[in-house]
């Protein structure tokens, strides 16, 4: 798992670059070979966004419009109506899926981030009997895929009746070595030494250095530890699928999947999960584009120091 | 500054060194380092260590009744249920089947991906903000969703592009496989495309500029500049889709409800589900070692296999 050491550290090296180096090139090459390359990523711009365009445009439509009019186009919009019936549905239970999605996603990453932003700043940052061998442990743990975890997690949740509950899923999921291993990294190469001196010698304890000082510094690695685990809970599925038997604890995915599962018994569903599919995409592009500005401030502040 | 400080509090870099009136080497700042690392590692050793050490255990006992309906009982049964394992027809189908997904897939899909990364890398492209996020927003969209989805697309008369799917059955016992492959795709070609963007920009632009004055064209800057120096990159991506290639679970169980082609045993992971809720536990804990070990094996050959073919 070395192979990703180059990479992170030396991402602050782009702000640099990017402006010099483009500007005079861009005259010299072919306009053949600039046709082609804008062709391709036209072409692969509509592969990537019809489909979304699609669903865009059904979840806007009436049922009897659905299928008479042109898929690919409005016809009446109807989107918010088809909101308010998906929203009044057995009592609002999408909402109360997006919710638990937002819960599990949300609160599982914030506190998965911080802890293990901590562990990796201490085993970059002291030195202790066992550290390389926590380290390598939790590598192999990067390697150990997280559904393989999921049937054993259940019998073992059995064991003690917490399975089906909000915690059966929310406690699994904050555990995050992928996460340990990426602050290590960055911890290491951004967090100077010297700093943490400076706040010994100002009397501040370890933890508050850590909170206060190396926390900043250390930003655009745990909003990235932030993001990819908020995605992975976010799209998990196995987990949930496999402990969770009460319908109002489920996550929109397990909710949506559960829905087009029936689409045959209840032909209403196939609107609902349309409409739904739709506005669970929604929070996540939204926290991409917030966190996208926020990783690249933390990127330029980093360089800069 | 660090000077001064030295007596006082040791440098993490100094702490190795023996103190004159410790008796034994003393770990400096105990107790913070504990605070730091117990949190994570306690959840570590009881979601991961503990669930591995488990499946294991459980992959070890059979059932046992007194009679056909008797009581029945989990005794120690050794090696029992691996060699069922080994038996096991259909799971060793599923896994030739995600062997052959992932020796088509994973290329199209990372090829694509170092296509895309290249080209906004170079001057070729413009707009490339907007690129970079239309073919990363389908990253957005969860497995589960985009299977929904692209279910809804390939079905004969709903579809949109129903001129196709007419004529062409993707949810087919045939295609069907590789109409979940475009699924996958679809969803992280993005992904894959800016964690090699985001290596190709930490290059230092010094080293296109010296080849550029050596007359090379952008093609072979690409090759024999840009495609080495972010080799770590790729195969990272590699090894990420590998491991994800045998855990495919989410997408074939949303087709089931799509087409009939998809069985309960399509992938190594819905055997583990299925075996789960007959429910055959102890098979199904053995099916689960045997593919984190297979997953395991496989990510870490390829891993130096690739860094032994670097050396070279």
């Amino acid at each position: 798992m070395s192979t990703l050491t180059p990479t992170i550290p030396a991402k602050p090296a782009r702000g640099s670059r990017s402006t010099e180096a483009k500007a005079p090139r861009a005259q010299r090459e072919s306009p053949f070979a600039r046709a082609s390359a804008m062709i391709v990523m036209a072409v692969f711009t509509l592969y990537f966004l019809v489909p979304i365009w699609w669903l865009l445009v059904a979840a806007s439509k009436s049922r009897s419009q659905f299928n008479s009019t042109n898929p690919l186009w409005f016809a009446d919009f109807s989107l918010f109506e088809n909101i308010g019936n998906l929203m009044a549905y057995r009592d609002g239970v999408y909402l109360k899926w997006m919710l638990n999605s937002a819960l599990y996603a949300g609160g599982g990453a914030l506190v998965g981030t911080i802890i293990a932003g901590m562990c990796g700043y201490a085993l970059a940052k002291y030195n202790f009997p066992g550290r390389e061998l926590i380290f390598n442990v939790v590598l192999g743990g990067v390697l150990v895929p997280a559904t393989a975890l999921a049937l054993p997690l259940f019998l073992i949740f059995s064991q003690i009746s917490l399975t089906n509950t909000f915690w059966s899923v929310f406690l699994p999921s904050l555990v995050s070595p992928f996460g340990v291993y990426l602050a290590r990294i960055y911890a290491s190469a951004s967090v100077p030494d010297e700093l943490i001196e400076a706040a010994r010698l100002d009397g501040a304890g370890e933890l508050r250095t850590f909170f206060t000082v190396s926390v900043r510094m250390m930003v655009p690695a745990l909003v990235t530890v932030f993001l990819f685990q908020f995605v992975a809970i976010w799209n998990n599925f196995f987990l949930p699928l496999i402990m969770l038997r009460d319908e109002t604890l489920f996550p929109v995915t397990l909710g949506l999947y559960a829905w087009n599962s029936q689409v045959n018994q209840i032909p209403v569903l196939r609107d609902y999960v349309l409409i739904g599919a739709l506005l669970s995409i929604i929070p996540l592009i939204i926290i991409f584009l917030l966190l996208q500005r926020f990783w690249r401030n933390g990127l330029s502040a980093g360089s800069v120091k | 500054m660090s000077a001064p400080a030295v007596p006082m509090t040791d440098a993490p870099g100094n702490a190795a060194r023996k103190r004159p009136r410790a008796a034994r080497p003393r770990v400096q700042h105990r107790g913070a380092i504990l605070a730091f690392v117990l949190p994570f590692g306690t959840l570590f050793a009881l979601f991961y260590l503990v669930p591995i050490g488990y499946a294991i255990y459980q992959s070890l006992l059979v059932i046992e009744r007194e009679g056909t309906f008797g009581q029945a009982t989990e005794v120690f049964g050794g090696l029992t249920q691996y060699i069922l394992v080994f038996q096991n027809g259909p799971f060793w189908q599923s896994i030739g089947r995600v062997l052959t997904f992932g020796a088509v897939q994973v290329p199209i899909m990372l090829g694509l991906a170092l296509l895309f990364a290249l080209l906004l890398d170079s001057p070729l492209v413009r707009g490339k903000k907007f690129f970079r996020l239309a073919f990363f927003v389908p990253y957005a969209v969860p497995g589960v969703i985009a299977a929904i989805m692209w279910g809804y697309l390939y079905s004969p008369n709903l579809s949109p592009f129903s001129a196709v799917t007419e004529s062409i059955n993707f949810l087919s016992a045939d295609l069907v496989l590789w109409a979940i492959a475009n699924v996958v795709t679809w969803v992280f070609v993005g992904y894959n495309m800016l964690i090699i963007y985001s290596a190709l920009l930490a290059i230092p632009g010094e080293l296109y500029e010296a080849a550029r004055l050596d007359g090379a064209g952008q093609l072979r800057i690409a090759w024999s500049v840009k495609i080495p120096l972010i080799m770590p990159a790729i195969i990272l991506t590699a090894i990420f889709s590998i491991i994800g290639t045998l855990q495919l679970l989410a997408e074939p169980q949303v087709f089931r409800s799509f087409s009939s082609a998809v069985t309960s045993t399509f992938t190594p992971n819905l055997t583990v589900y299925s075996t789960s809720s007959i429910p055959n536990f102890n098979l199904a804990a053995a099916f689960s070692v045997v593919l984190a070990l297979a997953t395991f094996i496989l990510s870490f050959t390829f891993l130096k296999f690739t860094q032994r073919k670097e050396a070279k």
